[in-house]
């Protein structure tokens, strides 16, 4: 009876066997992310989400936002040239789970920070055609109708800090109070900026009385590829 | 279940041994251009691991022999593209923009490159070709808020317009005469009949107009000029040319002038390299409407 007959007709070999095999796989592949550290390259700037972006990141994943756009730009001279710094996976060491991917009915969106006004989003997701005539994008309006929860928000950021996003006691103490102060106009956001430096703050949906579901996700969309200022860094800082 | 290899009686191949309700299967080997194909595909991997980088170690990775990189490679490839065109990119980059038009080699080089920049970055607001849409002005036509030389085009596009990321950026801020209560409700009524008469438009209340008149020249035209003709230093939109950004209808001027809505634009300097700039720059200010 040759080996392969033993592994195929006693259960015993072929269970162990089986698991010696699939678990080659398994180790290969995450062993070393537990262990190495340079995966991640040595950047400034990224930070956790501040609660609005987060709130914000919540609706893009629960509409499937990512059917349609990755979050990942490889480094390819055609994508560098058309939206920017190629990503860095120090860009998405906080976001559970990550939101790459190459399927792009809809263009990356890496980095679309700061490539639109607050005003254009908000036209955009309402009525897409209205600002790109040929965009095959559902439309999003409901999203300026629905009030956001502010209610137990910070047992998002408290779940997240859990698994190892850096959100301070302050940053969790505050969580509430900044979801809501970020969209809304004349608000205090001086500490908040220093909490979640960057984030875009203001009316962001054009509706100064409400903060809704439309300021969350701009205030998303226009952190994306913002944290980290590529002019700081050469090819070769960016080499593991 | 019972194994027994035999001879088929036909083929002369032997069985697997195995007998499923009467049916036995032949024991036929792998074709040998397949099976030599598969063992070529295995020295090709192990080659190709050895080459290139491979298999994570515990604290870093193997990077194979070559020394490939992807991220050097990417930096050479863009390095080797802007090393093809460096002869009009650095021109373009140093060059007066002015000056640029009487080289037409120079002149052609960066229409098209400002064009490709334009429809990657301005055409979501602008639309293709400069046509506008509602709410995001005409680059097309002769009406500017800011202005429409070369160097003023240049400005904006380098440090957009209330964007507060960027201190110098252009800023312009009217009060919201309805909202802050300066003017009530029938006073914006008189003011915004006023302004259609401006543009040469029939008021739909001409005593309307005529109180608004006053309201107008105490309250406006310190802005928009005693004419209307607006100022491009301030940033302060013409009121007399029937190009209205917000809309021109009675209703639509009312809400601007009770709580006005304001334009931002994104500061591209930084964003875009000097070149680019330049060629967005040319590209806009041949659209129809350069000065």
């Amino acid at each position: 009876m040759s080996l392969h007959d033993k592994a195929e007709k006693n259960v015993i070999w072929l269970v162990a066997l089986t698991l010696v095999t699939v678990s080659i796989g398994g180790i290969v592949e995450l062993v070393p992310l537990h262990t190495i550290d340079s995966t991640i390259e040595p950047v400034d700037g990224v930070r956790p989400y501040s609660p609005l972006e987060l709130y914000g990141r919540d609706i893009y994943i629960r509409e499937g936002c990512y059917n349609c756009h990755s979050q990942m730009i490889r480094p390819f001279r055609d994508e560098v040239e058309r939206y920017g710094p190629y990503s860095l996976a120090a860009e998405s060491m906080y976001d559970h789970p990550f939101q790459w991917g190459s399927k792009r009915t809809g263009p990356d969106l890496a980095r679309v920070g700061g490539r639109y006004s607050n005003d254009w989003h908000a036209l955009h997701m309402i009525d897409p055609r209205s600002v790109v005539p040929a965009s095959i994008m559902p439309p999003y309006g409901f999203m300026a109708e629905r009030e956001i929860e502010a209610e137990g928000f910070r047992a998002h950021l408290e779940t997240l800090e859990f698994i190892g996003v850096p959100y301070s006691e302050e940053m969790l103490a505050a969580a509430e109070a900044d979801l809501i102060a970020q969209a809304t106009p004349d608000a205090d956001t001086r500490d908040l900026l220093e909490r979640y430096p960057r984030a875009v703050v203001g009316d962001l949906d054009g509706n100064p009385d409400a903060v809704t579901e439309l300021d969350a996700i701009i205030a998303y969309l226009q952190i994306l590829g913002r944290m980290v200022d590529f002019a700081d860094y050469s090819t070769e800082d960016l080499i593991q | 279940m019972p194994t027994k290899v035999e001879k088929d009686a036909l083929t002369g191949t032997e069985t697997t041994g195995h007998e499923w309700d009467g049916i036995k299967e032949l024991n036929n080997p792998l074709p040998r251009w397949w099976l030599y194909i598969f063992y070529a595909t295995i020295i090709f991997s192990v080659i190709w691991m050895l080459l290139y980088p491979s298999v994570p170690w515990l604290n870093g990775y193997f990077g194979g022999l070559l020394g490939y990189q992807q991220r050097e490679v990417i930096e050479d490839q863009i390095g080797n593209a802007r090393q093809a065109q460096a002869q009009f990119l650095d021109a373009i980059a140093e060059s007066d923009l002015t000056a640029l038009s009487e080289d037409p080699d120079l002149f052609q080089f960066a229409l098209t490159g400002g064009e490709a920049a334009y429809n990657n970055n301005c055409a979501p607001c602008h639309g293709l070709g400069g046509a506008g849409q509602a709410n995001y002005p005409v680059l097309a036509d002769d009406v500017w808020l800011w202005g429409g030389s070369m160097e003023d085009i240049h400005h904006t596009l380098d440090v957009g317009v209330r964007w507060e990321e960027n201190q110098d950026t252009r800023f312009s801020l009217m009060p919201a005469y309805g909202t802050l209560g300066i003017f009530d409700r029938d006073q914006i009524r008189d003011v915004a009949n006023y302004v259609l008469t401006l543009s040469g438009q029939a008021a739909p209340d001409p005593e309307a107009a005529e109180r608004g008149a006053a309201l107008y020249a105490e309250q406006c035209a310190l802005c928009h000029m005693d004419d209307g003709s607006g100022d491009r230093l301030q940033g302060s939109p013409a009121l007399n040319d029937q190009l209205w950004l917000y809309g021109g209808e009675l209703e639509e001027i009312m809400a601007q002038i009770s709580a006005p809505r304001h334009g931002v634009m994104p500061a591209w300097g930084g964003r875009l390299d000097p070149a680019t700039l330049n060629m967005l720059t040319l590209y806009v200010h041949s659209l129809g409407g350069g000065e």
